[in-house]
This record gives structure tokens, sequence and C-alpha cells, in this order.
């Protein structure tokens, strides 16, 4: 079936529907990593926006189980590619895109020209948009809004053994944040975005807040909660989103990006060396102002912007990319590492 | 670092091709950046590295360590770089570091630690080395029985597969799933090869590589990763292969990412590595108890995978690592835009990759990892009929000599642009050239390069995917695609006429965004190219010009890389319109056409720029320098055929074209881009014609009073036979309009001719036969000139060392032509002066002469810059593709070439090793597969040099001889003495024994493998008892006639090939190699550069 995504200012593609049919309105922006699909449109970052797929084949290597996704639903509002591809292949596919988004309610267009598309983002900037079918819907702004609660959870869960106790606040985690936690064998407790942790009656060897959709300045709550961290020096791991939270907790800025960095090729040079990390990256804002008594951990190879931030003194620290990877390349887990060694060596101080 | 030594790779050779211009070039030119020298040693003379606008100083020396070792003495360099003129360089390079000689002379590798590389080399410690580091490789061991293989055999689980020695070529070797089955093949196998190799089977795994970038701070990024459309078992060479992976999920495809990583990290590259994967394409299927480090703890049943909170883990190994920039890093390259060459360049000068900027963007880093926005797809091409006996299966060893390199938004536009670049007559995947459904059948079990075809006209014929899949291991998902593609076509042909089909613009546009061209379209509907053309301008239906930028779109790139695509509405560039000048690339490189072409086509485009031209190359072959980011004002990837020429002419609103310097591919084009009124630069369409026609070309060498060979066109046999008794044999035969397979013969008796000329009627019915007569040792001689309207303006005239009768592009070529006489010179002056004007030629042309008796023939003249462009430019020091472009402007001016006071010879070189079955014998149809040219004060010296730079190894002075025929016998017993007294042992076999017996030259007597007694002649040969062979045979011997027979000429020739022997079949090169040995030992050949001989202007 023909339908049309429509940009506010008012460019018009014409598309072909693979999805559920029915007019969504969002944020458009573009993703330029080639495989993952799966778990892109799982991850709670994209809640609320459409994205567009640079790669212009989409849809390979169908859908797998729930067990891979990076959670438990599709988060974004529409999805539009070049080529859907309809014949999967892969002995761990279970369904493929279209039933997937069919089931999830998702509108999924092929439309033609997704490199036009993206040249435009990339020139004026994410803009908002709307996937139409038959009946028209306004266009909706989805930064306006507080979107970690459309992201997450509400239940405290408590996984994993070991000697340190990680709480993870959930703005809108990607699982695998957990699994990477998990495998290096805490207890792990996650808590939903606006839960005072101190309530917990636990004692926190090290808070990781989570990744998550939209405006950092919509998740008061959380900034309170890690002004509350950083005051009681327990340590600190921010990743996406987090990394924008704590950069506001401790007084930094926060500002949007023309169209963001969605990927899984961003360089980012890690201060004062000469090593470079290959990163995937998924944010729409970035940090600003550098909060006192922190100083830039990484920079962005291309545009110059920052990527993570240390503070001098204490174990805190955040970055602006994924460690956790998936989809896209793993070079950055040791930041997990570096974080758990961190509290190792506070937990021996306190000895 | 001041001074760099750069090893170039030598003649092009199956398994290692223009890929290493590529590199070597970029490394130049990263080196001349940073104020570093670079002394180049590559005998390759038809490269654009060896130019000197790149390398300070050029040696076309042998890359051998003898060589270097001088060389390194006499420029005294501060480092050596090893890792950009393939095996050969790198071979080369740990010969000389075993030896002591860098230590010694105090020169630094580059890069990649030798030790890392020496590891690399060695399959067995390699092995242990990656095991160290929790990585996998299959494994495989040798051995000596069947008991002992049988062990191994149940170690590894079966099936396993049997792999007997190399000299039986793949024979006896196979999958045995059981202690049966393999106590039955072993043992025959082990009847044949003293041992074998038992395997682990990895049937039907899927290949992946990578492309990892590491400099000396430890950042490693991999710029690209490729997959096989054919699985594991047909070499990453000869597959089809696709960029980006496409049926690897993120888990996957980063999976093999980190280990590709590591590896790259354990051996401490600085530069480029390639690291090929196997992987298994459903994990769930492995057996048990297969070695695998990453699997422990681990269920591998699909359904346990579900429930276990435990991420899956994969069942790969690694295949090969190559601690170098390879074919597939030119591909990488290519397919992203990333100049991985030019990258290692500088990172083996120690610089970070932090500090280094995307050339192609010129706004990012270098240090990132490209984002493809298109698929990239690979063909190889073949050119196995060309080779005598070959066989025409493709499998674990590389047969293929060029490749292409398409791109799209999808899969099937993408491959069906890939077929029409081979060049091989096809337009799209759909062709139909199988006999039955069990013709198709066999062609889609047993892979050959037909395979694609089969699979598409299976689908077609409703094979399913599924037992198509079970019998190649060709994923589905590609099957898949190119379904879609015969689903396509088989609505289109039930549309019916064009009429109804005009009613339906979308429909022409879907067609269109599956890669089916306006010929095929045309087809279908019984309609021409030409009227879908005008359907598709009716409808503006045009395709877009996308550039690869490496970032897909993220940042507005300042690149001049493009594809077109129907998959878009827009374009990324504006036509460069009046200023822009389109050249025309050579498209694969194939027998016949090969780097020579792209050295014309890049100099061509450079040389623009003088007459403030922007240069837009036109090509498809990612071995080239001439697509390169940097060679051109603008690079179309794209298909050298007449619908995508002149959608690019039209689109970018081009002054002209210029298609006189890309061979015979672009050339082939003239007469229809002439009738669409395209303006091409240079000889008028309509005059090329009389050249390439063979009817109005021998008219008008009547007119003009140029002698030819007697010739007539036939159609049956009676009167060619009677014709052929008339001029007397023997003569050559040729039939007309058939693909590249059955072309030329010599036939020296009417059994011969009666036999070639029946194939050639069977072979195509509807047109005639060439006979012409053939001279007999009549010397053959070349004039490369260029012409400007119709006068001559620079020419340059070298002489074959062997009669006429071999291929011009087979033969030894010496520069200058110092066995023609005075007299017969000025005849060919001559007539070059007046065909130039007969045809007002306006660019380049070459005429190929046959002189016996003074008398001056002419053979063939070809219109455009022939293949011996580049020698007879290095050889004059007049660029004779520059004059070509001022002849463009009408601004050429009169060359005189002095007669030089040194002497340059052209040898050939072939890659027969690698064709199994092949004849290795010189005939009228060319077989080599690339060339080197040397310098020297005589055409013994160079010529020896050039010998030692196709591999000529004479570390024993012992020969084998057999010389049949009275006349060779004669003419070769002064040579025969020679060797004697250079101190050879001669080996001879009955005949040539007895005749040197009579002249007093003492042979060992060998039997000839007929006569039934051992050892034999082929046992000398593969004991490896001589280290020459001469094999001059008597008429005839290596045609297919023969051939077939497998004659003794035949076994010996095969046996010297397979056992890396040199071979000599040829009377005058024989003779002038002894010649050679008797005047020059070793030592004796100077070590001078190119500057040192030429004055270059």
């Amino acid at each position: 079936m023909q339908s049309k995504l429509i940009l506010k200012d008012g460019s018009t593609f014409i598309g072909r529907s693979f999805g559920y049919e029915e007019s969504k309105a969002g944020e458009l922006v573009f993703a330029t990593g080639m495989v993952g699909y799966p778990e892109s449109l799982t991850d709670p970052s994209y809640e609320g926006q459409i994205l567009v797929m640079t790669y212009p084949i989409i849809g390979n290597y169908g859908v797998p189980e729930k067990f891979f996704w990076e959670s438990s639903r599709i988060h974004v509002a529409g999805l539009i590619v070049n080529q859907y591809i309809d014949t999967p292949s892969h002995f761990l596919s279970r369904k493929t895109l279209s039933t997937w988004l069919k089931k999830e309610k998702v509108p999924g267009l092929m439309v033609e020209d997704t490199r036009y598309l993206t040249q435009l983002l990339r020139d004026k900037g994410s803009q908002l948009a709307k996937i139409v079918f038959k009946k028209d819907v306004a266009f909706d702004d989805p930064n306006k809004r507080n979107l970690v609660t459309q992201a997450v959870t509400l239940r405290v869960t408590r996984l994993g053994k070991g000697s340190k106790t990680i709480v993870l606040i959930d703005c809108g985690v990607k699982e695998n944040i957990r699994r990477s936690l998990l495998q290096r064998n805490v207890r792990l407790i996650t808590v939903p975005w606006d839960f005072d942790i101190f309530s917990l009656n636990e004692k926190i060897d090290g808070v990781v807040i989570s990744n998550g959709p939209g405006d950092p300045k919509m998740t008061g709550v959380t900034i309170e909660t890690t002004k509350k961290i950083l005051a009681k020096k327990i340590p600190l791991l921010g990743i996406c989103l987090g990394n924008q939270i704590l950069a506001l907790a401790a007084g930094g800025d926060t500002y949007k990006l023309k169209f963001g960095h969605r990927g899984q090729n961003q360089p980012c040079i890690e201060q004062n060396t000469k090593r470079c990390y290959i990163t995937t990256q998924n944010h729409g804002f970035a940090i600003g102002k550098i909060p006192k008594g922190f100083k830039p951990w990484f920079v962005n190879a291309n545009d110059k912007t920052n990527e993570g931030i240390i503070h001098e003194k204490y174990p805190f620290m955040s970055v602006q990319f994924h460690p956790e990877a998936v989809p896209g390349p793993v070079d950055t887990e040791w930041i997990f590492d570096k974080f758990l060694d961190q509290i190792s060596k506070v937990k021996k101080l306190i000895i | 670092m001041k001074k760099i030594l750069l090893l170039g790779s030598g003649a092009l050779k199956i398994s290692q091709a223009g890929e290493f211009d590529y590199s070597g070039s970029q490394a130049i030119k990263a080196f001349k950046e940073e104020g570093i020298k670079t002394i180049l040693i590559n005998p390759n003379i038809a490269t654009i590295q060896t130019s000197k606008e790149l390398a300070d100083k050029i040696y076309f020396l042998p890359v051998t360590s003898e060589f270097v070792e001088r060389v390194i003495e006499k420029e005294k360099p501060d480092g050596i770089a090893l890792s950009f003129g393939g095996q050969t360089a790198l071979n080369c390079g740990i010969e000389l570091y075993k030896k002591g000689v860098l230590k010694k002379n105090n020169v630094k590798v580059l890069g990649t630690p030798i030790s890392s590389i020496i590891l690399t080399e060695d399959r067995q410690k390699f092995s242990d080395h990656l095991h160290k580091i929790k990585v996998s490789t299959p494994r495989s061991q040798a051995v000596k029985s069947v008991a002992e293989g049988l062990k191994i055999a149940q170690e590894i689980g079966f099936p396993v597969m049997i792999r007997a020695g190399f000299s039986l070529g793949g024979q006896k070797s196979g999958v045995v799933k059981d202690k049966k089955e393999f106590e039955k093949v072993a043992e025959a196998a082990l009847s044949f090869s003293p041992q074998i190799l038992v395997e682990q089977y990895l049937h039907h795994y899927k290949e992946i590589e990578y492309e990892v970038v590491r400099d000396r701070y430890d950042n490693c990024v991999t710029i690209c990763n490729m997959e096989n459309f054919d699985p594991l078992g047909i070499h990453t060479g000869e597959s089809i292969v696709v960029a980006p992976s496409q049926t690897l999920t993120n888990f996957e495809y980063h999976f093999l990412r980190k280990k590709s990583i590591e590896i790259v990290r354990s051996l401490g590259i600085v530069g480029e590595c390639n690291v090929q994967f196997a992987l298994n394409p459903s994990f769930a299927k492995a057996t048990e108890g297969r070695p695998n480090p990453e699997a422990t703890g681990v269920e591998r049943k699909g359904e346990k995978i579900q429930n276990s909170r435990q991420a899956p883990s994969l069942e790969y190994y690694v295949i090969e690592v190559n601690a170098r920039l390879s074919r597939s890093s030119a591909l990488a390259s290519k397919a992203t835009g990333y100049p991985l060459a030019y990258v290692a360049a500088k990172l083996i000068l120690g610089k970070p990759l932090t500090s280094i900027i995307n050339e192609v963007t010129k706004v990012t880093q270098a240090a990132f990892e490209p984002a493809l926005d298109y698929i990239v797809v690979k063909i190889p091409r073949w050119d196995m009929e060309k080779f005598r006996g070959a066989e025409e299966t493709i499998g674990s060893s590389m047969k293929s000599v060029g490749e292409v390199m398409a791109v799209g938004r999808t899969f099937e536009e993408t491959i069906q642009k890939a077929v029409r670049m081979l060049d091989i007559g096809v337009h799209g995947v759909i062709e139909n050239k199988f006999i039955d459904k069990k013709d198709i059948w066999r062609h889609i079990k047993i892979p050959t390069p037909r395979r694609l075809f089969a699979v598409c006209q299976g689908i077609k014929k409703g094979f399913s995917i599924d037992k198509i899949y079970q019998e190649t291991g060709i994923d589905r998902w590609f099957l898949y695609r190119l379904k879609n593609i015969v689903d396509a076509e088989r609505e289109l042909l039930s549309v019916g006429t064009i009429h109804e089909l005009s009613l339906h613009k979308d429909k022409l546009l879907n067609l269109k965004k599956l890669g089916f061209s306006d010929r095929r379209i045309g087809e279908a509907l019984g309609k021409t190219e030409l009227e879908i053309r005008k359907l598709r301008d009716k409808w503006k239906l045009r395709p877009s010009v996308f550039s690869i930028d490496t970032l897909a779109g993220e940042f507005p790139a300042k690149t001049n890389y493009l594809y077109t695509t129907y998959w878009g509405n827009h374009h990324d560039v504006n036509p460069l319109k009046k200023d822009g000048l389109i050249v025309l690339g050579s498209g694969p490189y194939r027998i016949g056409s090969s780097v020579e072409f792209d050295w014309s086509c890049v100099n061509v485009a450079k040389s623009l720029k003088k007459y403030k031209k922007k240069s837009i190359i036109i090509n498809c072959n990612p071995e080239t320098v001439s697509t390169d980011y940097d060679m051109s004002d603008r690079l179309y990837f794209e298909e050298l055929t007449f619908e995508r020429v002149t959608d690019i002419y039209e689109f970018e609103k081009s002054s002209s074209i210029i298609l006189s310097v890309g061979g015979q591919t672009p050339n082939n084009l003239s007469s229809r881009l002439d009738q669409y009124g395209v303006k091409i630069l240079g000889t008028k369409a309509s005059d090329i014609d009389y050249a390439e026609n063979r009817n109005k070309f021998s008219d008008l060498l009547d007119r003009l009073k140029i002698l030819q060979p007697v010739w007539r066109n036939f159609s049956d046999m009676k009167s060619a036979l009677k014709f052929a008794e008339k001029v007397s044999y023997p003569v050559l035969i040729r039939p007309s309009y058939v693909l590249s397979g059955l072309a030329m013969n010599l036939c020296y008796d009417e059994r011969e001719l009666r036999s070639f000329m029946k194939r050639a009627i069977e072979i195509n019915r509807r047109h005639p036969v060439t006979i012409s007569k053939f001279i007999t040792n009549a010397r053959e001689v070349e004039l490369d000139g260029v012409a400007q309207n119709g006068k001559l303006k620079v020419y340059a005239i070298a002489n074959h060392i062997e009669h006429a009768g071999v291929h011009s592009g087979d033969a030894t070529i010496v520069y200058p032509a110092e066995r023609v006489r005075y007299f017969s010179g000025v005849a060919i002056v001559e007539t070059a002066e007046k065909l130039a004007e007969a045809l007002n030629i306006n660019g380049p042309f070459n005429i190929q002469f046959m002189v016996k008796d003074n008398k001056v023939y002419v053979i063939e003249l070809n219109i455009r810059a022939s293949r011996t462009f580049p020698f007879i430019s290095k050889a004059t020091g007049v660029n004779f593709a520059e004059v070509t472009v001022d002849v463009f402007f009408n601004k050429a001016k009169d060359y005189k070439i002095e007669y030089p006071n040194y002497v340059v010879v052209k040898a050939p070189q072939f890659s027969f090793a690698r064709l199994e079955g092949a004849d290795p014998v010189l005939r009228v149809e060319m077989a080599s597969t690339g060339e080197v040219a040397c310098f020297g004060e005589t055409a013994e010296e160079a010529y020896l040099k050039s010998l030692l730079s196709t591999g000529l190894s004479l570390k024993k002075k012992t020969a084998l001889v057999t010389i049949g025929g009275d006349e060779n016998k004669l003419h070769f017993a002064e040579s025969i003495w020679k060797l004697k007294n250079l101190g050879f042992k001669l080996y001879a076999t009955n005949h040539t024994h007895q005749f040197l017996k009579s002249k007093g030259v003492r042979t060992k007597l060998v039997s000839k493998v007929y006569e039934g007694k051992r050892p034999n002649v082929v046992d000398i040969i593969e004991q490896k008892k001589v280290s020459l062979v001469i094999n001059l045979s008597v008429k005839g011997d290596g045609n297919m006639v023969a051939a077939e027979r497998k004659t003794d000429g035949y076994l010996i020739r095969r046996a010297t090939i397979d056992n890396n022997i040199a071979l000599f079949t040829d009377l005058n090169s024989a003779r002038l190699l002894v010649n050679a040995l008797d005047k020059y030992k070793l030592d004796d050949l100077k070590i001078k550069s190119w500057e040192e001989f030429v004055h270059t202007s």
C-alpha cells in the first residue's frame, strides 16, 4: 500500500508500506550502521523517533527471538528503508521484519531516495515528520515530553551474584548494558528512572545511569538522584543519556545536536592519548559545558564534540557512546572494567 | 627516514595482478607527501607506479634478493617497504632478512615486524599462535599411511576432507563420511602420492573477510567486511563477493570483527592486514566434539540458546591471514572509498591513525570505519577458453585473470551491472547458454565460471531454492534475490508488446531498478535497445548519480567517486558540462587487456589538465589505478556499455569522449556512440571501422599498394581446402564473430585444416571463416605511433624475437628494432605514414608487420593505443599518451626519437602453473597474463634480466633438451655447444641425443614416456634434476588436435611448468637465452636505474 512520509518543512516522500498501516508522527532521524536492525529497533533511546536506515537493504536476516533484542518491544515510531527484504535467511530468524512491525503496530516504509532524505536531515537538522496513510495526524515533538516514562518498566529487579552491588538506573536501558555488567560478576539491582535508590536499604558500591530517549533536561528526578550520588561519592558510570544527566547534575550543560550521532563508526579519541576508539552511538543531545571538577574524557574525532567526561578526583565517569555496543563494535567494553576497577579501589580504601 | 626502497610485485600473473600497482602507487604518493624519496624496484614496465611523476628512482630489475641487495648497496636506503608488492615482495623481503642483507646495510623494515610476517607464512606455527590467543583454525594434518590418517580423521570427526599432494592437482581428493569411505579414498590417494592431507571439512561454511588497519599506537579499525556469495571451498579470488556482508547479524559481524582485531594486535601488525574466516551458517548444526575455544559451556542446539541467558557462541575458523596489502584490500579500498594503501603507507612511517585525514571527505578522520549506503558486488573474470586443455572447474586455487566491481543500491541492480561489466557478451544474469535441465543442474553442482547463470536458469526452470542451496551452499538470501530478478523477467515476458509496457512507466522503472539493461528489456519485447531508451527519455527515467562518500551521507564529503542507480531521485553532483571530458577505461583485466591500458588511460586523463579540461573516467575494475580517488576529476565506477556511457555522457553534458586508450572494450563502442551522436575525440569512427573490417582494410591496403598475406573468407570446406592447397600450407585460420573462445589457429596440413574448419563452421554457421597464407620464418615488427590529422607525429619500432606465429602479446619484444634492416625500416615508416594519412588517423595507433626477404607485409592495424604503449613510452622516454592528448587539442609537436645506446626487452609472464591441464606452448592466440621489461646495454643483458624477472632461476647447471625437426636441430646446434661449454649437464631424448652425438656433444639419454622405461623424461623433470627445459617441437605440436592426444611434448611442457622449471619452446628465444648466458654472469648484469639509461622528456 502506498503512503507518504511528510516532513515538517513540507518535503514529501512517497513510500510503499511493509509494516503496520497506521499514521504516526515523530522526530525523523537517520542511523548509518550497516548491521543490527533488530537491536536498533528495540533500543529504547529511539522512543518517539522515526528512523531512517542509510544502509539500503534491510530485513536480510529476519527477526530473532526476544532474547536477542535490546528491550521487550520496538521503540521506534516508524521505520524508513530503501529496500525491504521479505525473504530473510538466517537460522536464528523467527519471523520477517514485516511481520514483526505489523505485530508491534509500527509502520515501515520503503521510500524512493533514502540518501536524499539523509542529506536533507544532515543539512537542515533532525526534523519532525509523520508517516501518513489514509488518516492524517499532527506533527508531534517527542523531545517536549519526558520520554523516559514511556521507555522503561517500573519494577525493581535483582540479578546476578558478586561481591559488588551495582544499581542500574533504568532510563530506557539497553539489555546489553545489563548483560555486560552481569558478565562481570556483579550483583545488579535495576531500578526505574525515578526510583529513590537510597530507599533500597542496600550497600551500593556503584551506580550506572543508563541510556534513554529524549532531552536530558526532562529527567528531573534522575538528575536530583544523581546529585545525591555525587554528594555521597558513590562511584558512578553514565552512559549516553546517563552521561548527559551526570553533566547536568554536576552543574554542566547540554544542547541539542543538529542531527545527532547515530551509527556504529564514530571515532572517539581518549584525551591526552593517541588512542582512538570506534564506537556505537545513538544520541541527539550532547554535553556543552563541562561541569566543574570534571575534564573531557573522549572527544569525537570527526566533529570534535564531547563524548565523555571524567572527574579529576572521584570515580565519576560517563561516556556519550555505548560501551555495551549492540549494534556495533565492541571496542570500548573496557569502560565497564575500568568502572568496576575503580569500585574495587574505592572498596580497598574503605577497608 | 629520508629514502625508502619499495618492492613492486613484478609481472601480472594469476593471483597477483593489477592491485599491486594500485597499492604501490598510493604508497609512493603517501611517502612523497612526507618529503621522503622512494626508490622503486619493479620490472613491470606497464605499471603506473613506474612513472617518473611517482617514484624518485626506478629500477626495472627482478624483485629477487640478489638484485635487491645490489640496489640496496648502491642506493643505501634507510628503510624498505615490503607490504605493497604482493607475495613477491614479501618473499623477497623475508629472504633479504634471512640472508642478513638488511641488517648489514642498516635498512629498517617498515611497518609490520618481519618476525610476524614469517610467522604468518608458516602454517603450523601460525596455527599454534592463533590457538594461543583462542582463535580457532581448521584442523589439518599430513599423513603417510591409511592407519595414521584414520586416527586423525577420527580425532577430527567425520566427515573429513582428504587432499592428495599437489602434483595431482586436486585429483583423488574428496569428502569422506565414514571409516569405510576413508579407507577407500585414502588408499587410492596414497598410491599416487607419498602423503595426503586429512582436513576438517567445513561444508558450505560462509566465507567472510575483514580488512584491518593498525598503527603503532595500537589503534585498530576494520575498514570493510566482505561476504562470499560462494561458500567455503571456492577461493575468495574465484568467488563472487559482496561488501558489506549481507547475511550476518550484528552479533556475527562484530564477533568476527573483534576476532580479526585480536589477531592483528597479537601479530603487532603496523599497516594493513586481511583476515579470512569460515563461519558455520547455522551453529545449531555443528557436530559435537570439535575444538572451539569460544564454545565452551554453550549448548549449540538452537532451542537451548533461546532459553539460556548466555550469549550465543559462533563456530568459526580462521582460514587465512595476509599481513600485507592484498587483492581483497584493493577491493575493500575501492568498495568503501577508503584509501587503504595510502593510509597503510602513512602508518608504516610511524604516524598515528588519528593524524591522518579522510582523503575522500576531507572533513573527517581516517580513524573510523566506513559506513556504506550501497552494496558492492565483485565478480571474477576468467579466460579459460584461452588455454588449451585447461580444466573449467573452479575451486580452492585461483584461475581468474581479473575482476569487476559494481556498485548499486540493491543486490539485484548491482549483480546485473556486474555481469555486464565482465564483457563476456551477457546482458544480465538470465542468460540461457545451457542445453537442457540436466546441463543446468550439472553447472549448478560443479562450480565453473558459469555457475551464477546456471543458478538463475535453474530458478527460471522452477528448481527449488532449498535444493539449489543444498547443492551449492550459496545462501538462500542471494538465491531469493536472484529469484526476484527471474520473477521480474517472467512478468516482463508476459507483458508481450511494447504497447502495453508503454502504459506502465512504473513497470519499466521497476525493471531498471532490478538492473535490467535497455537491451535486455528490448529483447524480451522484440524491440531495440534504442527504442527502450526513447521510452526512458519520454518518461525521464534516468539513473541517479550518487557518490561513494565513506560515511553514508552523514557529512558533506568532497568526493568525486561516483556510481549510478535507479534507486534515487536526486543527483549528488552537478554536471561538469563543457569542461568535462570522458575517458573510457579498460574494464576487467583479461588475457590481452591488462594494466598497460590502465597506464594509457591514467596518463591521458592526467594530461587533460594541461588543456584545462576535467577528466571523467569510467571504469569498473577495482585492481586499477585509474579507479583511484585522486587520478581523475571524476570517477564513475560503472559499466562500459553503450547504455551507461551515454547515460553518463548525457548527464555530464560532456564535450566529448576518448575511447582510444582503454583497449578493445571501449574501442568496440566507437561506431554505436558515433551513430548516436556522441562526440568522439580522435580518429573518426568510420575510419576506425576501416581498420576493423577485414574486407575494407584489405581493399585499402591493395589500393595503397601495401603488401599483405593472401587471405579469403570461406563458408565451405571444399573451397577452403582448395585455397590452402593453392597458397600452400601453413595457413592461418580464424573464425569470425565468436566470443574469445576458439579463435585463431595455424594449420600445417590438410588434416588440421579440416578439423579446425569443421569446428569453426559448427560454432557459427552464419559467419565465414578467414583463412590466410602464413609466412614461415618471418620476422614480426611493430610500430606504435601517434598521428595528428593524418600526419605521423611520433613513432617507435620494435621487433619480436620469436618468428611470426606467436601472438604479439606473448612475444619477446626488443626496442630498438635492431634486427630490422635499414631498408625495411624505411618501408615500415612509409607504410605507417600512408595508412595514417589514408585513414586520417588522429590519435594513437599500432601496426603489426611481417618482414621476410626485405618485403614488408601488414598484418594488422589497430587505431587505438596498443598494449605496447607504456613499454614504448618508457623505452623511448617520450610519453606517447601525452602526445595523444596534444593531438586531441591539435597541439602535438614532431618528435624525432634518436636511436638509443641501450636495449629494452619485454618478456611475457605466463600463469600456466595455475591452469591445470593447459598446454604451455606459444601459439597465435595469446596466453600470457603479464609482462616485464628490463634495460641493458645489449639485448642479451636486457633479456636475461627480463627472464630473471619472470621467474627464471638457474641454480643448477642442468638442462633437458628435446628438439623436434631437422631444421630446429640444425639451428639450435650452436647453442647447445655453448651450453655445454658453459658447463651445463645436458639430458636429451632419443632423437636429440643421437643428433647431438653425431655432432660430438655428449648428453645423457632419457626415455620418452611412451617408451615405457623409467625413469623417463617426466621423472627427470619431477625429480627436479634439470633447471631448464628447452622443448622445441615440430609444427603444430601445440595445436589442439595434438594436445588432446597428450603428446610427449605436452607431457614434458606440463611437467616442467608444474615443477616450476624454466621452459623454452621457441627456437629464437632459446637461442637468445643461451647467448645471454654465454655473455653474462649474474654479477655482470648492471644495476642501473631507468634515469641512467633514458633521458625522459
